[in-house]
């Protein structure tokens, strides 16, 4: 299934980048990165160590500024805006561009409070109105049933699986337009990434989705579209099945097949 | 002559132990010689009633509220100030020359003998001319010398405990929305916080074991301070008085058992304070 349907020809990108090359202390990581992340679409971004992935993620919400030694060009639009322009203002576009790590990082409070902590920061204050954005973000990341009662338990009790849902759900409480997830399945055991994958795929009808993941069965089997990086270039980009079965690039079927990684 | 590697490892275990005993004794003999003499000599009237005749008759209850004043307004400086500067050269520069001037200052600042200290706010705080502050023998220009003195061991500890906060909670709090000011003061001082406090705790005891730096800025007098502006003495420095005089060593004793189970208490507070850092830093 195509995002662009017939009806509804190709709508505007939520996120493109153009030209976009990224660097730390003056050593590329990203060159030269032309791509379009479209509203509503599972994106997979595979590629072996080092091609630049989680890089790539970390431009598009702009927290690689936190390193002093980053360095880019080009530019990044966010519907139509460029994101590394100087009005941009930050906390409101990371709270837009919602990112989920490798390693679930729970902050060392309740899972409430892990959850509520992004919308007080926007202004929510209330108990009864976080409560409510609490519930509907644990039950959006399918985590609800689980936590209901232990709320106010430390969320670093939860399994791993539970605490990686913890943090989907801690950006889902933000209501952002993008979600960015770094490997988050990394670590988790088979049944743990079920179900965030099945998260995602809910998620996808509101949501673009932008999955990192180094387990190419993962992007065939959870993505709409899928990208190649190899040593911080963009290789090639389509719909998953046909990169899968037919890639135009001879690097990219050495790579699926197992050749290299 | 060699010895087989299970008696060398023996030798060294009853060895180590013997000199961990040593230390443990050395720290016990002290108090319990301290406190053998002191302890008779306490009793309610030693903390309700005014010192007299110099100190020889009476009892502290002045010389506890000056060491609580002068210590506690110290603090009060140093922490802010301190914290502060953990908290900027952590989380608000990046490194570089200036952030290795500053820890290059401070390392400087904790090296020099407390006497110096004494000295420096004799001549600054207390001192009237037109080039220095002239507070006269107080309070304040004896908790402004403890301050500095003070002042590098709040900024390492609490530069410590930042540091041991986790950076990916910085990452995850940025990722959230958070400004650099709300990241600070909600994810890693609230996360530091047990750490921070130890090292204010740890300056709390500095403070009250301190006789040199407090003599030549808040004084010796014994009366009610008023105000900071009055001058007053601590808990050591009346110990220090009473004995050097040779006023009377009953009260010098227990007024040195009443300054060591005070400095006892503060330490396991910090002692509790840490290991419940480092659970949590662990967990």
């Amino acid at each position: 299934m195509s995002p662009a349907d017939a009806k509804n020809p190709a709508p505007p990108p939520k996120l493109s980048l153009q030209g976009f090359s990224a660097a730390f202390a003056g050593k590329d990581v990203l060159r030269e990165i032309n791509l379009d992340i479209l509203p509503r679409e599972r994106l997979a971004i595979i590629g072996p160590a080092s091609s630049g992935k989680t890089t790539f993620l970390r431009s598009l919400n702009r927290l690689n500024d936190l390193e002093y030694s980053f360095s880019h060009e080009g530019r990044i639009l966010f519907n139509g805006q460029d994101i590394y322009d100087s009005q941009v203002d930050l906390p409101s576009l990371r709270r837009q561009i919602g990112m989920v790590y490798a390693v679930p990082v729970p902050l060392p409070w309740s899972v409430f409070d892990n959850i509520a902590y992004g919308p007080r920061l926007a202004g929510a204050s209330g108990r009864r109105e976080l409560e409510g954005i609490v519930e509907s973000a644990l039950r959006r990341s399918q985590l609800w049933d689980e936590v209901k009662d232990r709320l106010r338990l430390p969320a670093n009790r939860l399994s791993g699986g539970q605490q990686q849902r913890l943090c989907l759900a801690r950006i889902l409480a933000l209501d952002p337009q993008v979600l960015l997830l770094d490997e988050p399945c990394s670590g988790l055991d088979p049944i743990s990434t079920a179900k965030i994958e099945e998260t995602l795929a809910e998620l996808k009808k509101n949501y673009s989705v932008v999955l990192v993941t180094n387990n190419t069965k993962q992007a065939a089997r959870a993505s709409d579209r899928t990208a190649f990086f190899l040593m911080g270039e963009l290789v090639e980009v389509g719909p998953t099945r046909t990169l899968f079965t037919n890639p135009a690039h001879h690097r990219t079927g050495q790579y699926i097949t197992g050749h290299f990684g | 002559m060699r010895l087989p590697p299970a008696a060398t490892h023996r030798l060294a275990v009853v060895l180590l132990w013997a000199l961990t005993l040593a230390t443990l004794g050395a720290l016990l003999l002290i108090i319990g010689f301290i406190l053998y003499h002191g302890l008779p000599q306490l009793s309610v009237a030693f903390f309700t009633q005014r010192p007299r005749n110099m100190g020889r008759d009476g009892g502290v209850l002045p010389v506890i509220l000056g060491t609580l004043y002068i210590t506690g307004l110290a603090v009060l400086i140093a922490g802010p100030v301190g914290i502060a500067t953990a908290v900027y050269l952590t989380e608000y520069t990046r490194p570089g020359r200036l952030t290795r001037v500053i820890r290059f200052g401070a390392d400087c600042l904790a090296g020099i003998p407390s006497i110096i200290f004494g000295l420096f706010g004799y001549a600054f705080f207390v001192v009237k001319s037109p080039y220095t502050l002239g507070l006269g023998f107080s309070v304040l220009s004896g908790s402004l010398t403890l301050a500095m003195m003070v002042l590098p061991t709040i900024i390492r500890t609490s530069e410590e405990a930042i540091r041991a906060v986790p950076e990916s909670y910085r990452d995850v709090s940025f990722g959230l929305g958070s400004s650099r000011w709300q990241m600070v003061t909600q994810v890693v001082l609230r996360s530091a916080l047990p750490g921070i406090g130890t090292g204010v705790v740890l300056s709390i005891g500095r403070c009250l074991s301190e006789t040199a730096a407090v003599m030549f800025t808040a004084g010796m007098a014994l009366g009610w301070p008023q105000s900071v502006f009055d001058s007053s003495r601590t808990l050591a420095l009346h110990f220090y008085v009473l004995f050097t005089e040779g006023i009377s060593t009953e009260k010098a004793y227990a007024t040195a058992s009443v300054l060591i189970l005070a400095i006892l208490g503060i330490n396991l507070l910090a002692y509790w304070l840490m290991r419940r850092f480092i659970g949590k830093v662990q967990a």
